[in-house]
């Protein structure tokens, strides 16, 4: 129930969005204008509240690392210090007169480090991630306390930060403590909040989340999902150096135990604290350990043990409030307005009667642009692959498999179980790479290629186990495949609306329709009846607008009724492009395919017509074990 | 020139701190292995050995009672913590077994320091092994020597553990392939359990050893902790050789570096990690498998 709750207000987070594109920015903008004349009744010291927008800024870029991207870093230190030392030493020993281009100056340099470190740590995944930013941190703790220590200070810091100060002509501002630095930090803290609003909701934002939620598929729709993990690292290390840099500024000393792994700890503590996800979550963490450490310690007299009391609420929250604060107030909201119940019913199937249906699709397809091939009227070979084979140690999976498949044909594949029919689609779409053989897809060498850039150039796999993005909605859903074949493998449009890419709305719109979806377009994938699940894998290939497509068995564990409106489904996307299809629905495929190729321990053991295989003893013996049965056509 | 006697005494650092870092290893690496959970917490747990072990010294003055305690302390901390709270996160993201682990290791850190204030603590190595040994060409701490015999013991306890015994071989299995292993009707529940105990009593235990080395305090396991991550991932995670392999070269690398200059230790660590991850992304000994 908490999670329809959960899901509820995230579609009404995602309407928002859309709706009143600046409310965020305007509350945010309130928010920061009002705390000064609120916060201090509620117990904030000024220079408290400065510390919580500085923690906030860092964590902006942190919750995109960790809430958006999944990489959860605990070395994000190293980007604070160094953007903090770089701007502290320009603006103390090497006499830069300019505090905002000194933070700039730093934040650069965080980001560039961060890229390098990047390129290291993103080498691997999960925990290898954490452990490697973990080590990474230490290092330049230890190198900033010694090799380096003439320009850091050591173990004293750099002392004598200045304060920023704008000579404006006609007057001169200067921000020094307490609320009149606090401007300037919330200036600073409200600009971050507006640019990090446009990475979450730009197209690389969007592909961000794919990353987290199925890296897998986010790969094999055709993202470059390393460059896009970079990224947001980088991201990362921008927001921190610049937060480093405004840390000095804050405490008119730069000190270095900015550099320590509790700083990062710090960090994760309070993103988790106060929710993962949320943007704000880092800020309201913050605020409630900054306020905790002051009234434990002062008020209740606990002194050292403030540290474990938070330790404890950290450990509770993970435990019983997976989204933090912010998430939990979220959920109870959504409780409260009782919207859950709507969208936690799944409505049966489709209301489409099954004949209307095919008819609309029918209508449809015929408006549907036809991909190059098919409208060139090309003709010949679009897949040819020669001599495949596959051997895992002592086992051949496939064996020196020939196979071409022509432009516009759709071609079946059957086979018993383990006649290596899953393991040919692999090869073929780059997920696995083939012992021997060779590739050509539309005339090109593709053997040995990733499965990112076979799909960029256009033949892209339907899975059997279906591989979608389970946190998103059906529409997110196809938005993330259709992103891949309009803006390529990688491009770094931070600061675009997902909306404003053309070409996106229509082609999203006719992918939900082909897929008979269009009904439920803000209905999270996780509450979808399995037809309909299975009816949004074909969708996400279908969104990268393949020539070829390829579909491991798209009708298993489909009722009779769903299998009925799959075929006609299938049936209508085939018009337009080629397909290869396995499954062990031999009706179905006899009916669907015009030629069939029978697979058996790894070879190609007889290709014909439905009705050449039919009939074809060897394929009767390879099924029936040698008895002299009729196939059941 | 280099002081040869310096660096002979040197290299026996290393050796000493090797071995205590590959039982460390050990232990975090076949939880890793069995559960799928990196235990964030597993400083705390080193740290913890020594605690309980500095305790049990004060009250019987004896060194083997104390070593004894320390490991069945953090082995019943270990079990408890499994039941309790990890079990509950076997199926959710990595990041929250992540998170959660952090977050226990900070709850023993600072409840530790309340208890026992920041202030180190001392715990003497036992009578027989104090004092200097001559090798003939130079002295040398007793104690450091006696470590790197009786972490090879337990090294070797752990290697019968894993490699003779029936849990050993379905610890082993589940590493290589834990769905199997439960589809098997083996209780891996139970098995889960008792693996995160010995894995956190390998570093208490360490924990209690290294207590006469370098004094005590509450943080001592944080830089472990980091230590530990480098063993791993030069090694392979999951890999039980792997960790002894890395860590005797994490050990080797910190001691000799730090003769010539302590500041640059972490940074020749990092450097072999770095090689370590390009030339081989899964350890000098590790498979291509779990992530």
């Amino acid at each position: 129930m908490a999670c329809s709750a959960r899901r509820a207000a995230n579609e009404r987070g995602h309407l928002m969005l859309k709706q009143r594109p600046f409310l965020i920015e305007t509350l945010t903008a309130i928010g920061l204008v009002i705390a000064p004349f609120v916060l201090p009744h509620l117990g904030f010291a000024p220079n408290t509240v400065n510390r919580i927008l500085v923690w906030g800024l860092f964590g902006l870029g942190f919750d995109i690392l960790f809430g958006f991207t999944g990489l959860l870093s605990f070395g994000q230190s190293a980007f604070y210090g160094t953007g903090g030392f770089v701007a502290a030493y320009l603006l103390t020993r090497a006499g830069f007169p300019n505090v905002v281009l000194a933070l700039i100056i730093g934040m650069i340099a965080a980001a560039a480090v961060g890229y390098l470190v990047g390129l290291i740590a993103l080498r691997r995944t999960g925990i290898y991630f954490s452990m490697i930013t973990v080590a990474i941190a230490e290092v330049f703790f230890f190198v900033e306390f010694n090799p380096l220590s003439a320009w850091t200070g050591g173990e004293n810091g750099l002392p004598g930060v200045p304060t920023p100060s704008f000579d404006l002509g006609f007057v001169n501002i200067h921000f020094t403590t307490g609320w009149s630095l606090y401007q300037f930090l919330a200036l600073c803290y409200f600009i971050g909040v507006v640019i990090a609003l446009r990475i979450v909701r730009s197209p690389v934002g969007a592909v961000l989340s794919a990353i987290r939620d199925n890296p897998l598929r986010a790969t094999a729709v055709g993202h470059n999902i390393h460059a896009y993990k970079l990224t947001a690292f980088v991201i990362a290390a921008a927001y921190a150096g610049f937060a480093g840099g405004l840390l000095g500024v804050l405490q008119a000393f730069m000190p270095p135990d900015a550099f320590t792994f509790d700083t990062s700890g710090q960090l994760v503590m309070q993103t988790a604290i106060g929710g993962r996800g949320t943007l704000f979550g880092p800020l309201v963490g913050a605020a409630i350990w900054l306020f905790l450490q002051d009234f434990l310690q002062a008020a209740l007299g606990l002194g050292a043990a403030w540290k474990l009391v938070l330790g404890v609420i950290f450990v509770l929250l993970v435990c019983f409030l997976r989204r933090g604060i912010i998430g939990g107030l979220e959920d109870l909201y959504g409780r409260l307005t009782g919207k859950s119940a709507k969208h936690a019913e799944p409505e049966e199937s489709s209301p489409v009667p099954v004949a209307d249906a095919a008819e609309v699709m029918a209508a449809l397809v015929a408006d549907t642009p036809k991909p190059s091939s098919v409208r060139d009227g090309r003709t010949g070979p679009i897949l040819q692959a020669t001599g495949l084979t596959k051997r895992y140690g002592g086992l051949v999976a496939n064996s020196d498999i020939d196979f071409t498949v022509n432009y516009g044909e759709l071609r079946g594949i059957i086979g018993p179980n383990g006649a290596g029919k899953s393991t040919f689609f692999k090869m073929l779409t780059c997920e696995v790479h083939p012992t021997s053989g060779t590739i050509l897809f539309e005339g090109r060498d593709i053997t040995g290629t990733s499965v990112t850039d076979v799909c960029q150039h256009g033949l892209t796999k339907s899975y059997q186990v279906n591989q979608l993005f389970t946190g998103l909605t059906v529409r997110e859903n196809v938005v993330i495949a259709a992103l891949a074949k309009l803006r390529g493998k990688f491009r770094l449009d931070l600061f675009r609306s997902v909306d404003s890419i053309p070409g996106l709305t229509e082609l999203v719109k006719r992918t939900l329709e082909l897929v008979n979806l269009s009904s439920r377009p803000d209905t999270p994938v996780s509450e979808l009846a399995y037809g309909e699940k299975r009816r949004l894998e074909i969708g996400l290939a279908l969104a990268t607008s393949p020539s070829l497509l390829l579909l491991d068995e798209p009708l298993a564990g489909m009722s009779p009724r769903e299998r009925v409106e799959t075929v006609k489904l299938l049936k209508s996307i085939s018009r337009d492009r080629t397909m290869i299809i396995i499954d062990h629905d031999m009706d179905a495929l006899f009916e669907l395919a015009e030629r069939v190729t029978v697979l058996q321990e790894g070879r190609v053991l007889v290709e014909g017509t439905p009705d050449e295989i039919k009939n074809s003893t060897a394929v009767q013996e390879a099924y029936l074990g040698g008895v002299h049965g009729v196939l059941d056509a | 020139m280099i002081n040869w006697p310096n660096f002979i005494s040197q290299v026996f650092n290393g050796l000493a701190l090797g071995a205590l870092l590959a039982l460390i290893s050990s232990g975090l690496t076949i939880i890793y292995g069995t559960l799928g959970v990196l235990n964030l917490a597993h400083g705390a747990m080193f740290m913890l050995g020594g605690y309980a072990g500095y305790v049990a010294f004060q009250y019987t003055g004896s060194f083997i009672v104390a070593v004894i305690a320390g490991s069945l302390f953090v082995m019943i901390v270990g079990v408890v913590m499994e039941r309790v709270i990890i079990r509950h996160f076997y199926h959710r993201p990595h990041e929250d077994q992540l998170l959660v682990t952090f977050g226990l290791g900070i709850c023993f850190v600072e409840l530790v320091r309340l208890v026992f204030s920041s202030d180190s603590k001392l715990v003497p190595p036992p009578p027989l092994f104090q004092g200097i040994t001559s090798l003939g060409f130079m002295f040398y701490p007793t104690y450091r020597l006696a470590v790197v015999g009786i972490v090879a013991a337990a090294l070797g306890a752990l290697f019968v553990v894993l490699y003779r015994t029936r849990l050993g071989m379905i610890v082993r299995a589940g590493i290589e392939d834990s769905v199997m292993v439960d589809s098997l009707g083996i209780n891996v529940y139970r098995v889960f359990m008792i693996v995160f105990g010995i894995g956190a009593m390998a570093a208490g235990f360490a924990g209690i050893v290294n207590a006469p080395v370098v004094s005590l305090t509450p943080g001592v396991g944080d830089d472990i902790l980091v230590e530990t991550f480098v063993v791993v991932v030069i090694g392979g995670v999951g890999s039980f050789p792997g960790a002894i392999l890395g860590g005797l070269i994490a050990g080797e690398i910190i001691s000799i570096t730090s003769m010539f200059n302590p500041g640059y230790a972490y940074v020749m660590l990092f450097a072999a990690m770095v090689l370590v991850l390009v030339v081989r992304p899964h350890g000098l000994l590790g498979t291509q498998g779990r992530e």
